[in-house]
């Protein structure tokens, strides 16, 4: 075990994977010899060489689709997009190509690649720096979605990703990249995807986040409890697609209540689907409607506007009263 | 401070072979006399399959698709220089290099017919399915070179598009991927004049699209692409060159879209048809005949025999496709990921219930 950040736990599990399997390979803007503008991949092209750590054209659709290329080919490429908010031209290649082409031959072609991005705001950031766009992939049949809210879940989900046959969207937390460090295992480990994780067990209500947010989850679930009010329970959703509706159904159906938690704009987000998912497989179970605690429905703010639109504890904690009291 | 020219450049054609079959010796590529009745073959049996799926498009028992006649020179002719360790990665007006490479005939009729199974690449094939976005499909065939080239194997990727793909965005980043890593790609351009209403001119202020290339670093060339030993010429050069570590050229295949669109389009809206009628002068079918006439490898019979063995294998095709069950509602959720998802699992179990309710 060694104590990581959630930039250190990524680096080792691409490390790692690289060693491991000379088919892995890292591209994108900026990822070899400056170790990405965060720092992710780090040492990497020292390691394993320009050849595996490639610096490419400033091209996100570029670099996708020479990555889905590159996995036809037998690689399992991945391509790192700077931000999630210049991930749009590549938005092309992952619905049309990416998430359709083992479909469009029957099998025969695949697409393991795996596409990195960090996301989510809270980091003073320039336009286009601080968005969520996990639902503009999670609607697309094909692809799937992962986002870590710690080091050790980094570490286990990237590597399920990079082994998984099928083009995954790695969302990584901007926000918390530094913000938490934990014990995290030396050697190689997995932690399959598709499976959403009870990080606390609780009574009283569901609350269900992912990514950055799920630690405004904790927090607020922490204060209730402190406070001798509220036993609520949190589930880090940890892949929103394929989406464990199960783990999900299960809690709700125990607790009687619901709140989802995300950053981005509550129209159309995710806490729509798994609101609706409870509503139609645990509907007898609630004692309150479920509620969803979100992003504004505007455009991600820079930073002087930030806080307005980001949910916080005390939000996540007046909506579980709300709910607990409804 | 003196002006100095820091480039200047040339663009060239190639011909071969002129409109009466005449070729000149010092560019004609080596062809065996085999080889050259093989490729009439395929390049016959492109036309008469094309001619046969119109009939069934307007007989009901296909939807809408791409035709190719008077292109066969361009595609057939590219895909013949393909050697079997060579990828190809198609749009979709490709349909004689998909015969020329293996792809059964009654596969191709299954997938315009509307039945995703079409285009199950059989193994052992280096050929990617129909890709319907413009210009999106190039940048795999980039990275399926790098692949080669790391791989250490001595293969090249061709991609073929049309002219209308040269305006997308893609195209631009294919080509610079490609120049900047120095892969062994072929980028195949059918500039058949005519982007569904859209002609070359409002395409492009460039005069070519071969001089596109050198903006990335990458060898350009134009070709006669009713010409199919000129085509034939310059794409084994080039792969040739590719696997050789010479790295990639963009060809530019001048030729024209003498039918519609799609089987969906009328292009008497757009365009004379007097344009079109030069254009059929310069079929491509015609010109090799006359070639081969003159050479003894062809004469009015077998010319004959060779259009009714085409026929025939359509036919045989066709019964072949008719016999094809049609694809069951399971098919919709086979490959959506490499394993059944719960979800996808739950609804397909609920599909499969309901429409067994119902029979």
């Amino acid at each position: 075990m060694a104590r990581m950040n959630l930039v250190e736990a990524i680096d080792q599990a691409l490390l790692q994977e690289m060693a491991r399997d000379p088919k892995v390979i890292v591209l994108g803007e900026d990822v070899g010899k400056d170790g990405g503008v965060f720092r992710v991949t780090d040492g990497l092209v020292e390691r394993c060489g320009e050849e595996r750590v490639i610096d490419t054209p400033l091209a996100e659709s570029g670099i996708v689709g020479f990555a889905i290329g590159l996995a036809i080919a037998g690689y399992r490429p991945v391509a790192e997009v700077q931000f999630a908010g210049f991930v749009y031209p590549a938005y092309d290649q992952l619905v049309s190509h990416a998430a359709r082409m083992r479909n469009r031959s029957r099998g025969r072609w695949t697409v393991p690649i795996v596409v990195r991005m960090p996301y989510g705001g809270g980091i003073r950031a320039l336009e286009h720096h601080s968005e969520s766009t996990e639902v503009i992939f999670t609607h697309v049949p094909g692809l799937k979605v992962v986002i870590p809210s710690d080091p050790y879940d980094a570490k286990g989900l990237l590597t399920a990703a990079i082994r998984d046959p099928d083009p995954v969207i790695f969302f990584e937390p901007a926000r918390i990249y530094r913000a938490i460090k934990m014990e995290v295992p030396k050697g190689q480990y997995v932690i399959p995807l598709g499976q959403a994780k009870v990080v606390r067990e609780g009574r009283d209500l569901t609350l269900i986040g992912w990514g950055a947010q799920l630690r405004t989850c904790r927090e607020a679930a922490e204060r209730l409890a402190a406070e001798n009010r509220y036993d609520v329970e949190v589930i880090d959703v940890r892949t929103l697609s394929p989406f464990d509706h199960e783990t999900v159904i299960a809690s709700v159906k125990k607790t009687g209540r619901a709140v989802v938690v995300h950053e981005a704009a509550r129209f159309c987000g995710f806490g729509a689907e798994i609101s609706a998912q409870i509503m139609e497989r645990a509907l007898l179970s609630l004692k309150a409607p479920v509620r969803r605690v979100a992003g504004l429905d505007v455009m991600a703010p820079l930073a002087k506007l930030e806080d307005y639109y980001q949910p916080d504890v005390d939000l996540v904690v007046s909506e579980i009263i709300a709910t607990m009291e409804f | 401070m003196p002006v100095t020219t820091l480039v200047s450049f040339s663009i060239q054609r190639v011909e071969v072979m002129d409109l009466e079959g005449n070729v000149d010796a010092a560019l004609m590529p080596a062809l065996s006399p085999e080889r050259i009745q093989a490729l009439y073959r395929i390049m016959v049996l492109t036309r008469r399959f094309d001619e046969r799926m119109l009939k069934l498009q307007r007989q009901g028992r296909l939807g809408t698709f791409a035709r190719v006649t008077g292109q066969e020179a361009a595609h057939v002719g590219a895909a013949f220089a393909l050697q079997s360790q060579d990828w190809l990665v198609p749009a979709f007006r490709e349909t004689g290099a998909f015969l020329h490479l293996g792809l059964p005939m009654e596969q191709m009729l299954q997938y315009w017919s509307g039945d995703e199974r079409g285009m199950a690449i059989p193994e052992g094939l280096r050929l990617l399915p129909i890709a319907v976005p413009v210009g999106t499909q190039m940048l795999h065939a980039a990275g399926i070179a790098w692949a080669m080239k790391h791989d250490g194997e001595p293969s090249a990727a061709l991609t073929i598009f049309g002219e209308g793909a040269t305006s997308e965005g893609d195209f631009h980043e294919a080509l610079n991927f490609a120049g900047v890593f120095h892969l062994p790609v072929v980028f195949f351009c059918q500039n058949n004049q005519w982007a569904i209403s859209v002609p070359f001119s409002k395409q492009t202020a460039s005069s070519t699209v071969a001089q596109k290339a050198l903006g990335y670093g990458l060898a350009g060339v134009q070709v006669d692409g009713n010409d199919v030993f000129a085509v034939y010429k310059v794409v084994s050069e080039a792969l040739d060159r590719a696997r050789n570590g010479g790295g990639a050229t963009l060809i530019e295949a001048h030729t024209y879209r003498v039918t519609d669109h799609t089987t969906s389009d009328d292009a008497r809206r757009y365009r004379e048809q007097e344009e079109v009628a030069t254009w059929v002068e310069r079929d491509p079918l015609v010109r090799l005949a006359r070639y081969m006439k003159k050479q003894g490898l062809l004469d009015d019979e077998r010319e004959t025999a060779v259009a009714a063995e085409a026929d025939e294998q359509v036919g045989e095709a066709v019964a072949r496709f008719e016999a094809i069950v049609p694809p069951g509602p399971e098919e919709l959720f086979a490959h959506v990921y490499a394993e059944l998802t719960p979800a996808l699992a739950e609804e397909r179990d609920a599909l499969l219930r309901r429409l067994e309710g119902r029979s």
